[in-house]
């Protein structure tokens, strides 16, 4: 066995409960998106979601901070219920970072203002401190040298990088990453993987929607299979890609295995 | 063989050469945009021949035998200049007539020894105005407080009267200093009444945006002519009598909304330029709605829409000429009743031309301004 990367399973998952979803539906208009979703993710836990384009993978976790509502079915995100409630609803989002396909990073504002904008408006975080912090985890993403930059002046994998630390600066208890990497160049992917393994490392509790599967060897606890809306199977990363269970994941591995 | 020669093989040794030099200078400038067809040849003649038989006579009556001011002689004895003494020495321009007038231009009929309360409101008006803008005053605070704040109960005071100082009713305003009133107050209160209205014609609630949607398509739907009729004569009969709000005070209320409903439509465009995941990002990080539009959505729409909110103002000032149908003595209108005074008829050109002149340098300046600010902008954020 490689012992490069500590297994999945040293890093420690709790028995407490961080988000659960229980019958989970949502449409589109007509156009029901997910169906009888139930998901329960523990403190600590690392989970990957794959599946087909438009299997409703980026639905599903966007439910999770709202930024997609649901119209049946319960989602519970530390304790809170997700329902009209805005005060509830920016109580959830203080505490789930989201980190997007395309960084969604703000053009007009350096990174330095980037990190720091949400700490100071909606955490009141003062400025100095707001820096402070901004700085550390800039250092922990390895581009403290970018801080005066403006986003539009970094490369892709720089600007995810950003927007990784720009999360980590509101404290959240949850990270959700909807393919992070699908939008970068190939040189690229590796730098943005890293700083999300390491954060792995760190004890987050993370969603990611990825196609990365040797990110999900090395770091998730549960890889699961989205198609059409449902969720059709899960298991360890080991047993999910070495013996997987239905026909429509078999030829979903097939299909990104051999590319 | 030479060096160069060998240096020409190696590939990856090439080195960077100036790209080739076929056509520069003014020659090669002319050839290329002025003459490289027939066609444009025959174009940029005609234009030519048409520059010539406009721009010399032109510039021979505003210049060359324009009459800037009298011998001595005519003017004796306290006489009044007339229009009559620059028909007797030269067919050209009598810009005496703008001389004569020139504070009444500016000041319209507001008494002679109060005029320092305006010049005063002006000063104070351009110097927090550059306090915003400038980048050499770095803490803006205590000029936008004293700006937003303090300025405009001063300015009533200083121009209208009160607290000490005699009053000087609307109805002796004039002149430029009105113009500038007009289209101050009207670019002022549309910009944030412009914002307003375009968040709430983009907003999910029905009656906001239903009530958004109403009032800015009849705004724009209206010809601001009609809207000033409206305010002057209508306004009045909605209101109980006793309370017959002042005849400018309707005028810049009707100002106001005409110019909010197009600054509105101007910032929705903005805001259509930018991306979805600009709200996505903002709101994932636990922004609130106020928060989002004022920290991230707004300073990038408004960016997008500086183009079309300079176009705003700068109709909005030529559009306040306007207020003469209703009585008012704007600029234009006090220089047309100049040239009607029994000493200048016949002086009708020399204020047009003068009132052209002095709108195209506001204008102009506007326009200079905004393609200022969008170049600074474009440098800050290159890509994006
Ligand atoms: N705002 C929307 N309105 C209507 N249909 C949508 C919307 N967003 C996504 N969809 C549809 O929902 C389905 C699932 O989308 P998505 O969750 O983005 O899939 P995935 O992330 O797995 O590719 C797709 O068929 C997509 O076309
Ligand atoms: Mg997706």
């Amino acid at each position: 066995m490689s012992n490069a990367q500590p297994a999945a399973g040293e890093m420690i998952v709790t028995d407490e409960v961080m988000i659960q979803l229980a019958g989970v539906n949502k449409w589109y208009g007509q156009f029901h998106v997910l169906k009888e979703i139930d998901l329960t993710v523990m403190k600590g836990e690392r989970i990957v979601i794959c599946g087909p384009s438009g299997s409703g993978k980026s639905t599903l976790i966007r439910c999770i901070n709202r930024l997609e509502e649901h119209q049946r079915g319960k989602i519970m995100v530390d304790g809170v219920e997700l329902t009209h409630d805005l005060k509830n609803i920016e109580k959830v989002r203080r505490e789930v970072g989201m980190v997007f396909q395309h960084f969604n990073l703000f053009p007009h504002l350096t990174v330095l203002e980037n990190l720091t904008l949400a700490p100071i408006w909606v955490k009141k975080v003062p400025k100095r401190e707001a820096e402070e912090t901004a700085m550390h985890y800039l250092n922990r993403v390895k581009i403290p040298e970018q801080a005066q930059k403006y986003p539009g002046q970094l490369s892709g994998g720089q600007q995810q990088r950003v927007a990784i630390a720009r999360s980590l600066c509101m404290s959240p208890k949850v990270m959700l990453f909807d393919e992070p990497t699908s939008a970068l160049d190939p040189e690229m992917i590796k730098e943005v993987l890293d700083v999300m393994i390491e954060l792995a490392q760190s004890g987050m509790t993370m969603i990611c929607v990825t196609h990365e599967m040797g990110f999900a060897r090395t770091v998730a606890n549960r890889v699961i299979f989205m198609d059409r809306g449902e969720i059709i199977e899960q298991n360890e990363p080991e047993e999910f890609f070495n013996n997987p269970q239905s026909d429509r994941t078999k030829l979903f591995l097939s299909q990104i295995l051999h590319h | 063989m030479s060096d160069t020669s060998m240096e020409k093989v190696i590939p990856g040794n090439r080195p960077s050469l100036p790209p080739p030099v076929t056509e520069s200078g003014v020659l090669g400038w002319m050839r290329h945009n002025l003459f490289s067809n027939w066609w444009d040849t025959l174009l940029t003649l005609a234009a030519i021949y048409i520059l010539y038989l406009v721009i010399p006579p032109f510039l021979n009556w505003a210049v060359f035998d324009a009459i800037w001011q009298f011998s001595p002689e005519v003017v004796q004895d306290g006489k009044q200049p007339q229009f009559a003494d620059c028909t007797a020495i030269s067919s050209g321009a009598c810009w005496i007539f703008v001389r004569a007038r020139f504070w009444q231009f500016i000041f319209g009929f507001y008494p002679d020894e109060e005029r320092w309360r305006v010049v005063l409101t002006f000063i104070l008006l351009v110097g927090s105005v550059y306090g915003l803008l400038s980048q050499r005053v770095a803490n803006k605070k205590p000029v936008a407080i004293f700006f937003f704040v303090i300025f405009p109960f001063l300015a009533f005071f200083l121009l209208h009267g009160g607290l000490g100082l005699p009053e000087v009713p609307t109805s002796r305003w004039g002149g430029i200093m009105l113009t500038l009133i007009i289209a101050g107050i009207g670019i002022l209160f549309s910009l944030p009444l412009g914002i307003l209205l375009a968040l709430g014609r983009r907003s999910q609630l029905p009656i906001v945006h239903l009530l958004c949607v109403l009032f800015i398509e009849f705004a724009r739907g209206v010809p601001l002519v009609t809207i000033l009729f409206m305010a002057n004569i209508m306004l009045p009969l909605f209101l109980p009598p006793q309370f017959e709000p002042d005849i400018l005070l309707r005028i810049l209320v009707g100002v106001t909304m005409f110019a909010s409903a197009y600054m509105a439509e101007v910032i929705r465009g903005g805001l259509q330029a930018l991306p979805k995941g600009q709200y996505e990002g903002a709101m994932a990080m636990g922004l609130g709605y106020w928060q989002m539009m004022r920290l991230v959505i707004m300073p990038q729409a408004l960016r997008v829409a500086i183009p079309g909110i300079v176009n705003n103002f700068i109709s909005l000032t030529q559009d306040t000429t306007l207020v003469a149908i209703v009585g008012l003595y704007d600029f234009l209108n006090i220089v047309r009743a100049g040239s009607r005074d029994s000493n200048w008829i016949g002086t009708e050109m020399e204020g047009y031309v003068f009132c052209a002149f002095v709108y195209w340098v506001f204008c102009f300046a506007m326009s200079r301004y905004s393609m200022h600010i969008e170049r600074k902008l474009h440098t800050g954020h290159k890509r994006h």
